[in-house]
């Protein structure tokens, strides 16, 4: 038996999802965006929404995310894609509407559109891709780099005193009434991979029944930004992203756990 | 059957965005411009046409809100004044850089920084010279009157539809917010989402269908060749404006000898300041460029060719004299007269600076 004998539809766990393109990806091997984009094409190719669904790409890694999902997209400035969303949302009531967003763009230069679109209850989805530092301008602090972690603009460490507090945007928003189901995953296993899967497709669930706003964080890696191998940096992201940031559902149907 | 009503500059506006079947208004309060979002939000448009208003949480959301409507294929505008225009550039040129149809009030106040809540023509740089980052236009449309102010919202569109880019109503916080009689137009049918689809669903991000590609909205082009190619494709857009969509006004320049330039509220001034010129026996005109950008320069190439000197009259310390002085190509003296800090200038200094400054 060789190896071409064992990949076969049937024995396939995983696969690259229908509504992927052929694009190759831009991210560096071993990143986890394309987990991320690959499990979000699988939700909406398996809901049968395709062509109800828009998606609002941001600044940073994943800002070519339209490159590589084979849906309607489009691109939004730093920040925004809240803003952007909530109008397609109110304009187009009857679609899917998601973000996809990571620490830079959503918890920082877009900290005003995040908090008030939840705010708002906007029913949208929102994908917050959290690696704890800016990885396309080359690996500058962000509001979630940890404390002590190295980035070229902490090259010492993150210190609290000047340059505060990583940021919990995720269990600030989930404080707010608009917003239905926050949750925290991430998908650098197949068993993460498959319980990260299950909260967009609740996510998208919940857009459906206009349930107002649903936020998936997905703690990630960043091989190349934390100068390490992907293995190196998995186990890294388990032994300090996870304490700070641990899994496992926030708010599930608007009530907090 | 038209509508007549007694009606401030920004209400006119508002209620000539539902008349249009705009689809939605994202916005901002500040002053002089209020009015427009206060009376949206008291119409109730969304009973009225289904119209969604909303009041964003800065004018950086307001903006993004109509980029992300927009690209949609769907009629949205906002309103501000001065120093919230600034804050919207960033999404303006992100608008403009995407190729997508919006339109954007400006109701003028003076500057620079929080300045006054006063009226001027002090934006006009910002407004026809691009203003954001990147090589791109603005297509402006300057009222008079609060007549203009109603009837340009449907105008700006069809522009912003036709070309697929962001067109720019310049008002100021007096057209805003003076009462006059407005005619307004019969309430026209909003799209439906199936009408929006078949007119623009060739381009606009409503959700793929299996029949066609998928739609991506965006302003980045990594590659340089792809992104000149896109700056060329603007810069061919704005050439076809001029061509085909270049307004202006002309009062008494048949004969004129002295001719003053002026939009928008200046404009008004400076015709009384015509005919208390003509009343003295000084043959003068006026052209008001009613499009900023186009502005009209082959007009004005001409005019100088028969006037002995043009007085650009603009409530700022000099900004469209430089357009004018490039569109003479020094054929005939050109002069500015302009107040600041909201003051406006009267018909007898306008004038007064005729004499002193073309005259002599």
């Amino acid at each position: 038996m060789n190896v071409l004998d064992i990949i076969k539809p049937e024995n396939q766990v995983f696969c690259k999802s229908k509504l992927m393109t052929d694009t190759t990806l831009s991210y560096c091997p071993g990143c986890g965006h394309g987990t991320a984009h690959n499990l979000t094409m699988e939700v909406i190719d398996e809901l049968g929404i395709c062509e109800n669904t828009i998606g609002v790409a941001p600044v940073g890694c994943s800002v070519l995310a339209y490159d590589f999902m084979n849906i309607d997209m489009t691109q939004a400035a730093h920040g925004r894609a809240p803003a952007v969303a909530t109008a397609i949302a109110r304009t187009w009531p009857k679609k899917y509407v998601f973000t996809y967003q990571g620490d830079g763009d959503l918890a920082a230069i877009g900290t005003a559109e995040t908090i008030h679109a939840c705010n708002r209850g906007e029913n949208i989805v929102i994908i917050f891709i959290n690696n704890g530092i800016y990885g396309m301008t080359g690996g500058q602090m962000a509001p979630t780099t940890l404390e002590g972690m190295h980035s070229s603009t902490s090259p010492y460490g993150r210190e609290i005193k000047t340059m505060g507090s990583p940021l919990k945007i995720t269990e600030l928003i989930s404080n707010l009434p608009g917003v239905y189901y926050v949750t925290r995953q991430a998908v650098h296993t197949h068993k993460h991979a498959r319980k990260t899967k299950k909260a967009i497709k609740k996510a998208f669930e919940n857009t459906r029944l206009k349930k107002g706003l649903s936020f998936i964080e997905i703690v990630s890696n960043c091989n190349s930004g934390w100068k390490m191998t992907p293995n190196e940096a998995n186990i890294w992201m388990e032994e300090h992203m996870f304490p700070y940031f641990p899994l496992g559902d926030i708010k599930v149907n608007g009530i907090l756990k | 059957m038209s509508e007549l009503k007694l009606m401030k500059g920004n209400e006119a506006l508002a209620e000539a965005a539902i008349r249009a079947g705009v689809d939605a208004y994202f916005g901002y309060p500040i002053t002089p411009q209020s009015e427009v979002i206060e009376y949206l939000m008291t119409e109730r448009p969304e009973q009225r046409t289904g119209m969604v208003v909303l009041q964003a949480e800065s004018e950086l959301a307001a903006i993004n809100m109509v980029y992300g409507a927009a690209s949609t294929g769907k009629k949205v505008m906002t309103s501000s004044s001065s120093p919230g225009i600034s804050l919207k550039l960033e999404g303006i040129s992100y608008i403009a850089g995407a190729e997508l149809p919006a339109v954007i009030v400006n109701v003028v106040r003076g500057g620079p920084g929080l300045g006054t809540i006063q009226p001027s023509q002090a934006d006009y740089f910002q407004s026809v010279k691009g203003g954001g980052h990147g090589d791109y236009k603005l297509y402006v449309l300057a009222p008079s009157s609060v007549q203009e102010m109603a009837d340009f919202v449907e105008d700006a569109f069809k522009i912003a539809f036709k070309y697929r880019a962001p067109v720019l109503i310049l008002s100021d916080g007096l057209i805003g917010q003076m009462m006059e009689k407005v005619n307004l137009k019969d309430q026209q049918k909003r799209l439906t989402d199936e009408e929006v689809i078949k007119l623009n669903g060739n381009w606009a991000t409503t959700g793929k269908p299996k029949t066609r590609e998928r739609n991506i909205i965006t302003s980045l082009d990594l590659q340089s060749e792809k992104m000149e190619a896109r700056v060329h494709r603007l810069m061919k857009k704005y050439e076809r404006m001029e061509q085909e969509d270049l307004r202006y006004e002309e009062y008494q320049t048949e004969d004129a000898e002295y001719l003053f330039v002026a939009y928008g509220s200046s404009a008004r001034i400076a015709q009384k300041a015509v005919q208390l010129a003509r009343a003295k026996g000084i043959k003068a005109g006026l052209l008001r460029p009613i499009t900023l950008f186009p502005f009209p320069k082959k007009v004005l190439l001409n005019l100088a060719n028969q006037v002995q000197g043009i007085l650009s009259v603009e409530l700022n310390a000099g900004q469209m004299v430089e357009d004018v002085r490039l569109s003479v190509e020094h054929k005939v003296p050109v002069e500015h007269f302009g107040r600041t800090g909201g003051i406006i200038h009267t018909p007898e200094e306008v004038l007064e600076a005729l004499e002193q400054k073309i005259i002599k």
